[in-house]
């Protein structure tokens, strides 16, 4: 009996890297399952164990506060450390909870896109991807994170190269090139953040920059500037985002749903910790005007990439632009700074990942009983895939932000946000854009339902209940964060004040 | 300090920030895949002497102990660029990799040829 409360008391100490481990051994185990649904098994059961950790972790935070955790038993700063608070903590159980969520969906739709032989990589694949992300999520060491973030880029180009159509390798490629220079500023941006303060500890470079501003000042506003820049092209802030259509597009549908529900927004994560964690707002502002830099962009993003969203014909490039619309909102949250904007900003990380998952999980649907998605080859769906268009339905409101959905969570909270700036005039800006996200969801939304089917169209029907259920289950989430927000905008309101170093000890 | 002095100091940022421009460029002005590439991994290793020339002491060694030796090189950023290059390596092999498959189903890897195909109408 001892011995095993024993063992449970050290399962408990090291919470911070089991949501690592688990993957990262999945994955070795998966690539060498002789059948597909074994490989399937080894990562649905690896993804269901993170989620669970990863919602242990979460209740750990808030029962005892930041944990700190030290790889091999290195003490920090020297050692690497594994450091959970709120923020990451909400990030992992984000990554957690939608790589449990949707490995059903892998089953029915996988096998479309990958052949049998190859299956069990793709899951192996899956599984390093997963880890990179939860890795840079949990990590308090700069360098690290470049590592997991290298680990989860080889692991999406390849899962973007596995998809059917051939263009899926030149997205492939087009992700490669632009994600190596978006890792590579990162880390030269990092270089000279250790150069002048001699470690690589996140928190220990936190303590020391004020020291090394007054210095090197130069040399501090370049790491800034790379770091900076690397991330956004990793989060496809909107002039960098042109890897980001064409790979959720020719990706395999179930790659498309994680990646749109996770790895833009790990990298929203390690942009938020460098800016409010490490160089700290005083130095950000006082140097470069990266506060209203950011902000542009994020305002740009939001109409331009609606705008182009309209104009797509393919539904798969309408939410990859979509995307990139929302990953305006979330960064313009960043850059109001005020703890309603920035938890608008942080919950938005969360309703934009179950309401994109559920979008691109409605139309890998429709791929799965159609094999295409032109807008206009899609007339009267709707009426053939009752179930399947209105889930679509429920995450498009999400988008556009009509209260009752979880992204009217994020909007009120930006849009409060803003106010509290005093510049009411983004409050307007936000309800424009979204009134464009109405106009490119509503195009498709009215083909869908008020047209005849015709073609293939008309003896489509409903998947089977391995692509329904996420798919209800992610439905039944949008809306219920629209109602209950315990579990997403209080969370988000406490990794806030972590960040602004406002919360109460 | 005099040019000279500047120059015998700094050179190595110098050699840095020549093949982080030269790489770059390679990577936006070249259509060739396979050029790109090697305009990328030019780019990475301009980062690699980045991190050596911060951990270098003027005057140290190799930092293995030994008998009579006071100054050691700071080992750190060997470390850490000995990691960067696996990175590098299995970034430039998957590359490769893409290339090959590319050649396959397009049969060629010249960008102004593929141009136009990532649309779809």
């Amino acid at each position: 009996m001892s011995a095993a409360t024993s063992a449970a008391f050290e399962l408990g100490d090291h919470l911070a890297i089991l949501p690592i481990a688990v993957p990262l051994f999945g994955a070795g185990i998966a690539c060498l399952m002789p059948r597909p649904f074994l490989a399937w098994l080894v990562a649905a059961i690896s993804s269901l164990a993170v989620a669970v950790l990863a919602v242990l972790l979460v209740f750990k935070v808030q029962e005892v506060g930041t944990i700190s955790y030290a790889l091999g038993g290195w003490a920090p700063p020297i050692g690497i450390e594994y450091r959970v608070d709120m923020v990451n903590a909400f990030v992992l159980m984000i990554v957690g909870g939608i790589g449990a969520v949707i490995m059903l969906f892998a089953l029915d739709t996988v096998p479309q896109d990958v052949s049998p032989r190859l299956q069990p990589w793709f899951y192996a694949i899956y599984l390093l991807c997963l880890c990179g992300l939860l890795g840079m999520a949990v990590t308090g060491d700069a360098f690290n994170i470049f590592v997991f973030m290298e680990i989860s880029s080889l692991a999406t180009y390849v899962m973007i190269a596995m998809g059917r159509d051939r263009r899926a390798l030149l997205a492939a490629y087009q992700y490669l090139i632009m994600g190596t220079i978006g890792a590579t500023l990162y880390v030269l941006g990092i270089g000279l953040l250790y150069t002048v303060t001699g470690t690589l500890n996140l928190a220990d470079i936190a303590g020391r920059i004020e020291g090394a501003y007054a210095e090197y000042p130069r040399a501090v506003v370049a790491a800034l500037a790379f770091v900076l820049v690397g991330i956004s092209l990793k989060l496809a802030l909107f002039p960098l985002h042109v890897w980001l259509p064409n790979a959720y597009t020719f990706a395999p549908p179930f790659a498309t749903v994680f990646l749109a529900a996770t790895a833009t927004k790990v990298a929203v994560y390690i942009l938020v910790r460098m800016y409010f964690g490490v160089f700290g707002p005083a130095i950000s502002v006082a140097t470069l005007p990266v506060t209203q830099a950011i902000m542009l962009l994020a305002l740009v993003a939001m109409f331009a990439a609606s705008l182009i969203a309209f104009y797509e014909n393919r539904v798969e490039r309408m939410l990859a632009y979509s995307s990139v619309a929302q990953v305006g909102y979330i960064m313009l949250g960043i850059a109001l700074a005020n703890e309603t904007g920035l938890t608008g900003g942080i919950v938005h990380i969360f309703n934009h990942a179950i309401s994109k998952a559920l979008l691109f999980v409605a139309i890998g649907a429709v791929v799965f009983r159609l094999g295409h998605t032109r807008i206009n080859e899609l007339a009267g769906i709707g009426r053939r895939m009752p179930i399947t268009m209105a889930a679509f339905v429920v995450g498009g409101l999400s988008i556009i932000g009509v209260p009752g959905t979880a992204g009217f969570i994020s909007k009120w909270n930006l849009a409060l946000g803003a106010v509290q700036n005093g510049t009411p005039f983004i409050v307007f800006l936000i309800m424009a854009s979204s009134i464009i996200a109405v106009l490119y969801m509503g195009r498709f939304i009215e083909i869908a339902y008020f047209r005849t089917p015709t073609g293939d169209c008309e003896s489509a029907r409903d998947p089977g209940p391995l692509i329904m259920a996420p798919m209800l289950v992610l439905a039944a989430a949008v809306i219920y964060f629209g109602f209950d927000t315990t579990y997403s905008a209080d969370l988000a309101r406490d990794a806030a004040r972590v960040l602004l170093g406002t919360a109460a000890q | 300090m005099s040019g000279f002095d500047a120059i015998a100091t700094y050179y190595n940022y110098g050699v840095t920030i020549f093949l982080m421009v030269a790489g770059l460029y390679i990577v936006v002005a070249r259509g060739n895949m396979i050029k790109k590439l090697i305009g990328l991994m030019l780019f990475q290793t301009s980062v690699y002497l980045l991190y050596l020339s911060a951990g270098k002491v003027i005057g140290g060694t190799a930092p293995i102990l030994a008998d009579g030796i006071e100054v050691y090189s700071n080992p750190l950023p060997h470390v850490l660029i000995l990691t960067a290059i696996v990175v590098g390596v299995g970034t430039l092999s998957l590359g490769l990799a893409l290339i090959v498959r590319i050649n396959e189903a397009y049969g060629t890897i010249e960008e102004d040829e593929l141009f136009g195909e990532g649309r779809d109408t």
